[in-house]
């Protein structure tokens, strides 16, 4: 194994995972105002009434498809009677259509991002680099779907090698040889998908880790005392910020 | 039974001119920021008219506020809880700017930069938010004294709603028309609709003084509050990305200041005080199946502050004493409930509003006066109500869920107080019968005119600081001024510039007392 595959297989995952989780924990604990969708449904609206709903719910389904794809083993589907054929085929099918709509979504609402005077002014560097990524793991992703189903060179089993990749990275134990034989498109897509994740924590990105379940449990309205520590006006100066005395 | 206290306004639109001095002062205070260009937090809107933000009554468009389902319980109007995640990624029923306005500034430089030329140099307006030149089709005062006429009055839903009926149909030629002022701010309701579809759990309401909030740092942006409030009184900061609104000048309540609005008003017209209610009921009040009762069902959920029974339960569930006595005291309170003159904005919304109107009555005495009778005299007031310019149909849609009767009684007791008090001003006999009438004493017509005519100040504003103990700890704020004045630039007499400050907010409170007109 040449040293930059072992960089690109079993040590750039970590630093991804690290760079997500401790800029996630410094994001909330320093920037917390920050942490926000940001939304600009109040500058357009029509545009993204369809292309929000098509890209986030497609969305959620491509991640669905990932956590079973990735952490389920082949071995259980198949112990539970699901052959290796008709998985793929409902993997393809639905994934592809997942794919479909997430990545015409995004497309609508870069389309609305550029072409709305005031949604494109509020548009930061940031929210562009973040879509370059954004962007280029949704292809790269929609691609190797393509190559699995082997519309695009051989046809790949991707539950022999990724998979076992990813779940060698989670039990801390990562086997880069194993992504050494896949089509290019898979190797494209995760890389780049890691670098989304070093990038996430300084991004829009953060607002789905704030998607609101807890709402459904709780009750209607909620009462709150009148807290003077931890309100950021009244806070009390933070050790070594005290303010200078002239 | 468990009490809570709030924190309650009156505003007594028999003196509201329409200057809007509450809003810019309010605009100074509170939004004068990137990203907050087009809110109010206080408004002032003429009615009839569209408001502002554009139809904001229309809940069939905008699902503010609660409905109450076949079962008989209360749900939003926006939909079922899933129904509504799911519309997290594009809420429906989200505000455009252009509902509000989009904001604006001019061009000023250009007038004192622009080359020497054959035409006098202009400022053009340019868009706040996008920065190219625009044309101005709306703000928030569009329609202030029924500016744009019957094309653009005729869109208020209320309006729409009476025209309906031709009994009610409002006339809008201009010499037959009428208009009054409504100034606005957010409701800090009972039951709170906005706290209710938060799905971060960012807003809620002060368990001390039921002023509804938005936790900065836990608000993300998902803007169902924004659609929610039926009242449309949060804003969305479009450079924050986080919800924003009235915060009833918490920060001046605190130390026992009224509201900015209230504090600038040059008619006098707000009144700031304490409200205990019964939060176990709050919820069966809002569900009352008959709109028309539900202006009684919140008033009884106000308790009388002087009943023993419900100040042992107050102090049982700790408000303090000066609070208690602030409770009795309470301006809103005695307007609210004792003479029952002041009512709350749409009930009919089933958020339980705490922001409460004295409807107006004026026009009537000036236009009696016109035709040649006594305008101030009982029986002649009395009788020409039924045929007000502002029609009781159109109050009653705004304060009591279209119920002419209960308008028509508040109505009925301004009026009296006018002829009760003429005779007494021109040395007459007073007459008893003229309370009476109207269901009063004299002397309590007497107290409800010092209060709504004399309006001291501290008769207007009865406000208990923050609880004294918790007071001290809010005041340490510091300023980088300290120590100034008093020239001790590197600490008193022991040489260390250590030890607390004087709290900046007690300097402050003397500094303003002083200038208060009282």
């Amino acid at each position: 194994m040449t040293a930059s595959s072992i960089l690109l297989w079993s040590v750039l995952p970590y630093l991804a995972i690290g760079s997500f989780i401790i800029g996630l924990v410094w994001r909330y604990r320093f920037d917390k105002f920050s942490w926000t969708t940001r939304s600009s449904q109040i500058y357009e609206g029509r545009l993204l009434s369809f292309a929000g709903p098509m890209f986030h719910l497609g969305l959620f389904a491509v991640i669905g498809g990932h956590i079973v794809g990735l952490l389920v083993p082949q071995s259980f589907t198949e112990y539970i009677g699901l052959s290796q054929e008709a998985y793929h085929l409902g993997a393809v099918s639905m994934g592809g259509l997942a794919g479909l709509s997430t990545v015409v979504g995004i497309f609508l609402l870069i389309y609305r991002r550029r072409t709305t005077a005031t949604v494109f002014a509020a548009t930061t560097k940031n929210d562009k680099t973040m879509y370059i990524f954004l962007v280029a793991t949704l292809l790269a992703g929609c691609s190797a779907t393509l190559s699995s189903a082997g519309v695009i060179g051989q046809e790949h089993n991707y539950r022999q090698t990724v998979a076992p990749w990813v779940r060698s990275i989670l039990f801390l134990h990562p086997d880069g040889t194993l992504m050494q034989g896949t089509p290019l498109a898979f190797r494209i897509h995760a890389a780049i998908a890691m670098s989304l994740f070093i990038i996430w924590p300084f991004t829009r990105l953060v607002h789905a880790l704030s998607a609101p379940v807890g709402y459904i449990f709780r009750p209607s309205l909620i009462y709150r005392t009148r807290d003077n520590e931890s309100t950021s006006g009244n806070r009390k100066a933070r050790p070594g910020w005290e303010r200078i005395k002239y | 039974m468990k009490v809570m206290a709030q924190m309650g306004m009156v505003m007594n639109l028999d003196k509201c001119i329409g200057c809007h001095t509450c809003s810019v002062t309010c605009k100074q205070a509170w939004t004068n920021r990137s990203g907050l260009e087009y809110a109010w937090f206080n408004n002032v809107e003429t009615r009839p008219g569209q408001g502002y933000p554009r139809r904001y009554e229309d809940q069939e468009k905008a699902k503010g506020g609660w409905v109450r389902t076949r079962s008989g319980r209360i749900r939003l109007k926006g939909g079922s809880k899933a129904r509504r995640l799911l519309s997290i990624f594009s809420n429906p029923r989200m505000l455009n700017i252009k509902d509000y306005y989009e904001p604006w500034i001019y061009e000023y430089d250009n007038l004192i930069s622009a080359p020497l030329g054959q035409q006098t140099p202009v400022a053009r307006p340019k868009s706040l938010l996008t920065g190219k030149p625009m044309k101005i089709e709306w703000s928030a005062n569009w329609d202030d004294d029924l500016g744009g006429g019957p094309e653009n009055i005729e869109k208020d839903p209320i309006l729409q709603k009476l025209s309906e009926d031709v009994t009610t149909k409002v006339k809008l030629a201009f010499e037959e028309t009428f208009m009054f002022y409504l100034p606005r701010i957010c409701e800090h309701c009972l039951n709170p609709a906005c706290v209710a579809a938060c799905p971060s759990g960012a807003m809620y309401k002060r368990a001390e003084d039921g002023i509804v909030l938005v936790d900065q740092q836990q608000c993300r942006g998902w803007r169902m509050c924004v659609s929610a409030c039926p009242y449309k009184k949060v804003y969305f900061n479009h450079k924050t990305g986080k919800a924003e609104k009235c915060t009833m000048c918490y920060p001046r309540l605190e130390i026992g200041m009224p509201t900015v609005c209230s504090e600038t008003c040059v008619g006098r017209l707000r009144y700031l005080g304490l409200f205990l209610y019964d939060a176990d009921k709050v919820l069966a009040a809002a569900s009352i199946e008959d709109e028309k009762a539900l202006y009684e069902a919140q008033l009884d959920l106000l308790l009388d502050p002087n009943d023993p029974e419900v100040l042992a339960a107050a102090r049982a569930e700790g408000i303090p004493e000066d609070w208690l006595l602030a409770a009795q005291n309470s301006p809103v309170y005695k307007l609210a409930k004792v003479y029952k003159i002041a009512l709350p904005l749409h009930p009919e919304y089933r958020t339980m509003p705490m922001v409460w109107y004295v409807p107006p009555l004026s026009p009537i005495v000036d236009v009696l006066t016109e035709t040649g009778h006594d305008g101030e005299e009982a029986g002649n007031l009395f009788g020409a109500i039924n045929a007000l310019r502002v029609p009781l149909a159109y109050l009653a849609e705004l304060f009591s869920a279209g119920d002419i009767e209960v308008v028509e009684g508040t109505l009925r007791k301004l009026s009296a107080m006018r002829s009760y008090m003429r005779d007494i001003n021109l040395g007459r006999e007073p007459r008893p019968e003229i309370p009476e009438a109207v269901g009063m004493t004299q002397e309590s017509i007497y107290e409800m005119y010092r209060l709504l005519a004399i309006a001291k100040y501290e008769d207007r504003y009865v406000i208990p600081a923050a609880h004294s103990e918790q007071a001290r700890e809010l005041e340490n704020m510091g300023c980088s001024l300290d120590g100034v004045d008093t020239g001790e630039k590197f600490g008193g007499p022991f040489g260390q510039a250590s030890g607390n400050p004087v709290p900046v907010t007690i300097e402050n409170f003397h500094i303003m007392r002083d200038r208060q007109t009282k």
